[in-house]
């Protein structure tokens, strides 16, 4: 299988899978059958990219020409083959981890969501393994529609108007701020293409520059840079394995992906440290990752709290990002994938007990950790990943983008990064505290011990996950080293 | 003369020469029958024009074989070819899809007469851009306008009566101020050839009735294509009409009047009036810029479904004047193109509206609840059209964003405030059609309701025009390659 085969295979398969669902919606084992057999197969496609990116090759494939001088066009790149490799890879784990969900809570419309999630996952591809900022636009605008009927799944006022504040937000970013950026570039770069050391040098002048730059950060509104954060605790009415896969994984690292790219590929890191008004930027994103994490404090519903705790984290990806310094680049992109384990895990465990228990609030989970051991183990591993303890993957990325943060003797970062993490101890471990050493206040209204055994599964493997990155990084790391266009 | 060569005056002769026809052959199916004919036969003839069109400046057709400019003379450019497949498309869709939708709304008696108005108004609007000469277009315009009212008079809603009416007057008074301008150039020139008043009114002494025909030319253009604040008579006209006849009228009717504008504009005045650019642009801008964020906002609190769509239509009128107002290359063809555009998602938008109209007693939005549980196939298409109207990429509404979007942002510092008003419209869009998304998907249905379809050709032309909007946004050479030689054409006649 060549490269260009496997890039158009990793895209496709889910959208294939599309009309199998449909079919057999009389069926669910069936249904569900398909829906793993896609995953499985998208993975596949995506991990054979992985030799291909490493070897610094950059396997390319034109699908067809737009406009003169713009196509559609993929490409493998470091970033986007890592992204994707690891979006298809926790797709399988949450579709196993669905199947328990969505039939443990006797959820409606359950072919509906099985067609928007795989929808949602070739979206996610698109994006990962675009060749140029078109074609990512287009899978990035599909991504948001394609999540819209998850969100509103539920169908109801409080799930409508979620989704309405989900949908409108992030189409007025992108086509408020982002397409008109594209634009922009467009018109006075001549090329949409992803170019190592960038392509706006000597064509626009430094004050524009930023103002281009903060269309980017603000116009990609995935990225949830304050003040654009908000639709992602609306978008928390979801049921919990679309808020875990696409509002801890696919959406939001679509989102820092994007500007993580634009950063190296369209600006280029040496001309964007002469922009003195970036720094405003990373201001921004600084004071994101902070106040995201006072406000998490203050929640009580547990999926609020994680929102608001992926508010924080993602701001970490875009600040490290605009650090501009060579190793924190590598740590942005080694976040996607250390955040991407710890929190899906996080959202895996708060499903399975909400599936297991109802309960919702981070009060009502006194005790809750002698009933459902498993789940709340991996919840406090994934806690300790979110703070960035060791043995977590946390760690790792916080280590390289601090390392970053010193080569260019950035004081500002070292404080955000060290007052978050000490806000991020603040309110999670009071919950794993809770869990395991408080008694519990009245018993439950129905006994119950552990969540179905696919949601187990699937926590207990992502947070397996989150310790073994921190030992086993080595290959992402090398990987990475690939987007500054050198050796480790 | 070979056939090829007469493909420009059967652009016009087929719908013209069907219609009595149509008037003839009972209360049947035959009149519809032969009005889809003599639709489908026009626009294999635009087809065949079109690319013809492409690759010359203009294919000249002398009628009678009487030389212009004494004799008429029909005039394909590339720009005209676009508007006659326009038109003709949508007349062939419309009618080969709605038959039922026609069949429940217009009363057996009067059917023969609907087609042959039907056909009436595909040949004159076709003869509207086909013709090079001034007095010929007035023709036509009547010829169109008078067969339009008795379209959207023709069903059996009597609200459609007040609407027609109010249209019939103003349009009316459009068309006379449009003969009140060619009159006035007439005395002046003695000529009524738009090549040759190009070449005539350099020579002309005492230029103010030359001003004084601008203005009403303009005016009265302006009135037919329901340019802000002469859009009055649209909404409620597209609203009570026949809901086949509605699809056909948005999808071209103002966009014929907006070519002639343009046309007739570029041709004659830009040329050969100083400054005529900067009155041009100082007058369209910002009646544009009203017209996209005035109809916009009302789109957004609008209760139904075609009378937020009508005013839609007036937004996107704005969006095509914005572009040529921009008085660039660029931005006359962000316009043109969306011409093209517009027509096919505004097109697949009310086809859906008929598809609703055959299952729903009432298309007010809060009586189409749960719609899409009985509609599936039909709500799907329409979110696809919905998608095309806001501009999203991966649909042909994403093609003209882009060249306005680009377009504005070569004009400099004041290009920003249009991008931004661009983006606020567009943004205003995502409000009022998502309103409808979401009523249709999300909102329980007061009834229970099962499946059920429209029937099944409307269905298949609704997913051919939605398909349309998605191959024309990824695919989008034909219909670029004519507005860019349209808006090259025009813009040789600039100073």
């Amino acid at each position: 299988m060549t490269a260009a085969t496997a890039i158009l295979l990793a895209i496709a398969l889910p959208l294939a899978a599309v009309p199998l669902i449909a079919l057999a919606r009389n069926r669910p084992d069936l249904r569900e059958s398909v829906s793993l057999a896609a995953a499985a197969a998208t993975a596949a496609a995506a991990w054979s990219l992985l030799p291909e990116a490493l070897s610094g090759e950059r396997a390319a494939v034109e699908v067809f020409r737009f406009l003169p001088g713009l196509s559609i066009r993929f490409e493998v790149e470091p970033l986007g083959a890592m992204f994707a490799a690891l979006a298809s890879l926790l797709w399988i784990v949450s579709t196993v981890y669905s199947i328990g969900y969505m039939r443990g809570n006797a959820e409606q419309h359950q072919t509906r969501y099985y067609i928007f999630f795989a929808i949602a996952i070739g979206s996610t591809m698109g994006v990962a393994l675009a060749g140029n900022l078109l074609t990512l636009f287009l899978f990035y605008e599909a991504l948001t529609l394609s999540t819209y009927p998850l969100v509103a799944h539920h169908g109801d006022e409080r799930a409508r108007r979620g989704a309405r504040t989900y949908l409108f937000i992030l189409l007025a970013t992108s086509i408020g701020l982002l397409l008109p950026a594209i634009v922009w570039t467009w018109s006075v770069a001549g090329t949409l293409e992803f170019t190592a050391g960038g392509v706006l040098e000597g064509r626009i002048t430094d004050g524009l520059a930023a103002v281009l730059l903060l269309l980017y950060v603000l116009g990609t509104g995935k990225a949830a840079v304050m003040p654009v954060h908000r639709w992602l605790p609306a978008a928390m009415v979801a049921p919990t394995p679309v808020s875990a896969l696409l509002h801890a994984v696919a959406v939001v690292k679509a989102g820092v992906f994007t500007i993580t790219k634009v950063v190296i590929y369209v600006f280029g890191l040496e001309f964007l440290a002469h922009v003195p008004a970036e720094k405003l930027l990373v201001w921004l994103a600084g004071f994101t990752v902070v106040a995201a994490s006072i406000v998490a404090m203050r929640q009580t519903d547990l999926k609020r709290l994680l929102a608001y705790s992926t508010v924080s984290q993602l701001s970490y990806i875009v600040l490290a990002a605009l650090v501009l310094a060579p190793l924190s680049e590598i740590g942005a992109a080694i976040h996607i994938v250390a955040h991407a384990f710890g929190k899906i895990t996080l959202f895996f465990a708060a499903g399975a007990i909400y599936v297991a228990s109802k309960k919702t609030d981070v009060m009502q989970l006194s005790g809750i950790g002698l009933r459902m051991p498993w789940t709340m183990a991996a919840f406090a591993i994934g806690a300790l990943s979110m703070i960035g303890v060791p043995p977590t993957a946390g760690f790792v990325s916080k280590w390289y983008i601090i390392a970053g943060a010193f080569q260019l003797d950035n004081y500002f970062v070292l404080a955000v990064l060290v007052a978050s993490t000490g806000l991020n101890a603040a309110y999670f471990l009071p919950i794993v505290f809770r869990a395991f050493f408080r008694p519990e206040v009245a018993a439950p209204a129905k006994e119950h011990g552990e969540a179905p055994w696919p949601m187990v599964a699937a926590l207990a493997f992502t947070a397996a996950m989150t310790v073994a990155f921190f030992v086993f990084n080595g290959p992402v790391v090398e990987l990475e080293y690939g987007i500054l266009g050198r050796p480790r | 003369m070979t056939f090829a060569e007469q493909l420009p005056a059967l652009a016009v002769a087929v719908p013209l020469g069907a219609a009595p026809v149509a008037a003839l052959l009972g209360r049947g199916s035959l009149p519809w029958a032969l009005a889809a004919v003599a639709s489908v036969a026009s626009f294999a003839v635009a087809l065949l024009l079109a690319v013809a069109a492409a690759g010359v400046d203009a294919i000249s057709y002398d009628v009678g074989g009487w030389a212009a400019p004494y004799g008429i003379e029909l005039r394909i450019t590339s720009f005209s070819a676009l508007l006659l497949l326009i038109i003709t498309g949508a007349s062939s869709a419309v009618l080969l899809g709605t038959k039922a939708s026609l069949d429940a709304e217009v009363a057996r008696g009067r059917r023969p007469y609907f087609y042959a108005a039907w056909l009436l108004a595909v040949g004159g609007l076709s003869g509207i851009v086909a013709s090079g000469d001034a007095f010929n277009i007035f023709v036509f315009m009547e010829v169109s306008s008078l067969a339009t009212y008795i379209l959207i008079a023709g069903g059996s809603d009597s609200r459609a009566l007040p609407a027609v009416f109010k249209y019939l007057v103003m349009g009316t008074i459009g068309a006379t101020f449009y003969l009140i301008g060619v009159g006035l150039i007439y005395m002046m020139t003695g000529t009524l050839n738009l090549a040759d008043m190009e070449a005539r009114i350099g020579g002309v002494a005492d230029l103010k009735p030359i001003l004084a025909a601008v203005g009403f030319v303009t005016l009265g253009l302006a009135l037919k294509a329901g340019v802000f604040p002469l859009h009055v008579w649209l909404p409620n006209a597209y609203a009570w009409s026949p809901h086949a006849v509605t699809a056909f009228i948005a999808a071209c009717s103002t966009k014929v009047s907006l070519y002639v504008l343009l046309r007739f504009d570029f041709m004659v005045f830009q040329g050969s009036l100083a400054e005529h650019g900067v009155h041009f642009s100082g007058f369209l801008l910002p009646l544009a810029v009203l017209a996209v964020l005035v109809a916009s906002a009302t789109a957004m609190s609008e209760g139904h479904l075609k009378r937020l769509l009508a005013w839609s239509s007036i937004a996107q009128v704005g969006y095509i004047v914005l572009g040529a107002s921009l008085l660039t290359e660029a931005g006359l063809t962000a316009g043109i193109v969306h011409m093209f555009n517009h027509a096919l998602a505004k097109g697949a938008l009310f086809l859906a509206v008929a598809c609703l109209a055959t299952r729903f007693a009432s298309l007010a939005l809060a009586d189409l609840a749960g719609a899409a549980r009985r509609m599936p196939w039909t709500m799907a298409a329409f979110a696809v059209g919905a998608l095309s109207l806001i501009g999203i990429p991966g649909t042909a509404g994403f093609v003209s964003k882009w060249y306005l979007v680009l377009a504005a942002l070569k004009t400099g510092a004041a290009g920003a405030a249009l991008v931004a008003v661009i983006v606020i419209s567009s943004l205003m869009a995502v409000w009022y059609v998502w309103r409808v998304v979401e009523t249709a998907w999300f909102r329980v249905p007061a009834a229970g309701a099962g499946r059920d379809e429209a029937p099944l050709p409307m269905l298949a032309m609704l997913w051919l025009a939605a398909l349309a909007n998605v191959w024309f946004g990824l695919q989008p050479g034909l219909p670029l390659a004519l507005s860019e030689s349209a808006a090259t054409a025009l813009m040789r006649y600039v100073q």
